[in-house]
C-alpha cells in the first residue's frame, strides 16, 4: 500500500511540476526564450494569495482570483519591459541572461517586502479526502483538487490552442513568426497572451504547491521552478502534453528516488533522469522532429 | 493613379544595401513581373512592400495610403496579400487551418465559409487533403496551399515570390495557369520570379531587377523579345 501512497504523492507533485511546466513550454514554443523567472512567478503568486487572506482578509476564493489576476499582469509587464526590447537582439543569450536577472530581481524585491524568515501557508483549499481500501489509503482534498486541475488546465489549454483563433494565431506564431505576421497575426500581442495565461497558470501553481507543502520564502519558486523546466524540456519542450507527461513523470520519479533510494540524492536523481533522456532523445519524450518538405 | 506605387526606395541589411532606390507602379488588374537574377533584390522589395523589412527611404502607396511604415500584421487587411518565398505554410497545421489562417483578419464567417469553398474549387487537391497535416504535401500542393492561403485574405493585390521555385515542370504549368485564373477574376497580380520566360508569357509589364536597381522595364512582351533580356535572364 505504500507504494500506492508514493505514487499518488508523485502524481500530485508532478501535477504541480506539470501546471509550471505548461508555462515554460508555451513561452518557450511561441517567444522561442526560457523565461527563468517563470518559477518566481509561482512565489509571487503564492505571497499575493497568503497576504490578501491574512493580511486584507480577504475570502481564499476571492484571494486565488486576486493572484491570478496580479501574477498575469506581472508576466505581462515582464515579457514587455524586459524580454520584448530585446527581442530582435542578435543573440538569444541576451534575454537569457535578462530572464535569470529578472529571477533574481523576484526573489529580492519579495524580501525586501516579505523578508526572509519562512511564512506558514494558511489552508486554502477545503475538499473532503477521500480514504479507500479500508482506511488503508487516505486521499488528501488537496492531492484531489492538485490532480483534478492540472487535467483541467490541460484539456483546457489543448482545446484552446487547437480549436480558437487566438490559439490557432499561437501555432502560428510558434512555427513561422514572418508567415504569421503576413497572416495578419499580431506577434507580440500573441506573445503578451502566452505569457498572461502562463503566468495565471504560475498563481495556481503557487497555490497548489504551498497547499501541499505550506512554507513559503522568496525562494520557494525558484527549485520547483527549474524542476518543471527540466520536465519541459523531459517531456520536449514547446509540447503541451510533454510538459503534463515529463511534469508527472518527474514528480513520481522524485517521490519513489525520496522514498526507495534516498531523499538527500532524490534531486540528483532527478536531473540524471533528464540526462539520460536527452541522450537517448534529445528532442524529449514529445519533441517535434519532423522532416519537412521544401 | 496607380494602384501600387513605390517610389524611390531604399533598404539596408546592416551596412549593405539590397535596394537602391527603386521605383516602380502596379496599376489596378495587371500582372506585374519583377525579373532578375539571384541576390538582385526581388525578395527584398516584396518583404519591404509587405513591411517585413522596414524601408530606411522612400515610399509606398497603396490605394492613396502610404504603407512605409505600416506594421507587416496590419498589412493583409488593407489588401495585400503575399505568398512568400519557398510557400511558408505551417506544417503542424492542417491544410483546413492554414487556410482559416489566411483568413484571420476577417471576421464574418459565413464570407469566410463562401471562400473557403472558392478555394477548394480553385484548388480540388487541397480540399481532398483538407485534414492533412501540411507539411505532409508535395511541394506543389504546398505552393497551391500557399496561394489558397493568400486568397483566403480576399486581397485587391496579391503578391507572390518564386511560385514555380523547385517543382516540377507539371506542377510550373499548372502554378502559372492558377495565376492567370486569379489575375482573370480581378485580382491584381505582382510577382517575383527567376523563371523569366514564365513570367514574362503571362504578366502584362515587367521590371528588371539588377543589384538592387531598376535596369529595365516595359511591356512584358517587348521584353520576352528584348535582346538584353533574352541573352541574361531567358537563357537564349
Amino acid at each position: 500500500m505504500s507504494f500506492i501512497s508514493y505514487l499518488k504523492d508523485g502524481i500530485s507533485l508532478g501535477s504541480v511540476y506539470a501546471i509550471i511546466a505548461l508555462g515554460y513550454t508555451m513561452v518557450y514554443g511561441i517567444a522561442k526564450m526560457l523565461n527563468f523567472a517563470h518559477g518566481d512567478v509561482i512565489m509571487v503568486g503564492a505571497f499575493v494569495i497568503l497576504t490578501a487572506i491574512t493580511k486584507a482578509g480577504l475570502s481564499p476564493l476571492l484571494s486565488v482570483v486576486l493572484g491570478v489576476i496580479i501574477c498575469t499582469v506581472l508576466g505581462v509587464v515582464i515579457e514587455m519591459v524586459a524580454y520584448r526590447p530585446l527581442r530582435k537582439a542578435s543573440s538569444n543569450l541576451a534575454v537569457l541572461i535578462t530572464a535569470i536577472g529578472v529571477s533574481y530581481l523576484l526573489q529580492n524585491l519579495a524580501l525586501l517586502i516579505f523578508g526572509a524568515d519562512a511564512k506558514s501557508f494558511v489552508p486554502v483549499i477545503n475538499f473532503p479526502s477521500l480514504t479507500l481500501f479500508d482506511g488503508r489509503l487516505t486521499i488528501k482534498g488537496v492531492t484531489i483538487v492538485t490532480i483534478l486541475a492540472c487535467i483541467i488546465i490541460m484539456v483546457g489549454l489543448t482545446l484552446f490552442v487547437s480549436k480558437t483563433k487566438p490559439g490557432r494565431a499561437m501555432q502560428a506564431v510558434s512555427e513561422d513568426r514572418d508567415a504569421a505576421q503576413l497572416m495578419g497575426v499580431n506577434v507580440n500581442a500573441t506573445i503578451s497572451l502566452t505569457f498572461a495565461i502562463g503566468s495565471g497558470l504560475a498563481a495556481i501553481a503557487g497555490l497548489l504547491l504551498c497547499s501541499a507543502y505550506p512554507t513559503l520564502t522568496p525562494y520557494t519558486g525558484a527549485m520547483p521552478g527549474i524542476k518543471a523546466f527540466v520536465a519541459a524540456v523531459f517531456g520536449g519542450i514547446g509540447s503541451i502534453p510533454g510538459a503534463m507527461v515529463g511534469g508527472i513523470l518527474l514528480g513520481v520519479i522524485e517521490i519513489f528516488g525520496r522514498a526507495y533510494i534516498s531523499s538527500q540524492v532524490a534531486d540528483a536523481i532527478v536531473f540524471a533522469v533528464l540526462i539520460i533522456v536527452l541522450l537517448v532523445k534529445p528532442a524529449g519524450l514529445f519533441g517535434k522532429n519532423i522532416q519537412e518538405k521544401v | 493613379m496607380a494602384m501600387l506605387e513605390v517610389k524611390d526606395l531604399h533598404v539596408y541589411y546592416g551596412v549593405i544595401q539590397a535596394l537602391k532606390g527603386i521605383s516602380f507602379e502596379v496599376n489596378q488588374g495587371e500582372v506585374i513581373a519583377l525579373i532578375g537574377a539571384n541576390g538582385a533584390g526581388k525578395t527584398t522589395t516584396l518583404q519591404t512592400l509587405t513591411g517585413l523589412i522596414p524601408a530606411k527611404q522612400g515610399s509606398i502607396i497603396f490605394e492613396g495610403k502610404d504603407i512605409t511604415r505600416v506594421p507587416a500584421h496590419k498589412i493583409v487587411e488593407m489588401g495585400i496579400a503575399h505568398v512568400p518565398e519557398g510557400r511558408r505554410v505551417f506544417s503542424q497545421l492542417s491544410v483546413y487551418e492554414n487556410l482559416l489562417l489566411g483568413a484571420y483578419t476577417r471576421k464574418d464567417k459565413k464570407e469566410i465559409e463562401e471562400s473557403l469553398k472558392t478555394v477548394y474549387k480553385r484548388f480540388p487537391r487541397l480540399e481532398e487533403r483538407k485534414n492533412q497535416r501540411a507539411g505532409t504535401l508535395s511541394g506543389g500542393e504546398q505552393q497551391m496551399l500557399a496561394m489558397g492561403r493568400a486568397l483566403m485574405s480576399k486581397p485587391r493585390i496579391i503578391v507572390m515570390d518564386e511560385p514555380s521555385m523547385g517543382l516540377s515542370p507539371i506542377f510550373v504549368n499548372e502554378i502559372f495557369d492558377i495565376i492567370k485564373v486569379v489575375s482573370e477574376s480581378g485580382t491584381t497580380v505582382l510577382l517575383v520570379e527567376q523563371n523569366a520566360k514564365k513570367a514574362l508569357s503571362i504578366a502584362d509589364r515587367a521590371y528588371v531587377l539588377e543589384t538592387g536597381r531598376i535596369s529595365l522595364s516595359g511591356k512584358a512582351e517587348d521584353l520576352l523579345h528584348d535582346e538584353s533580356v533574352q541573352k541574361a535572364y531567358l537563357g537564349e
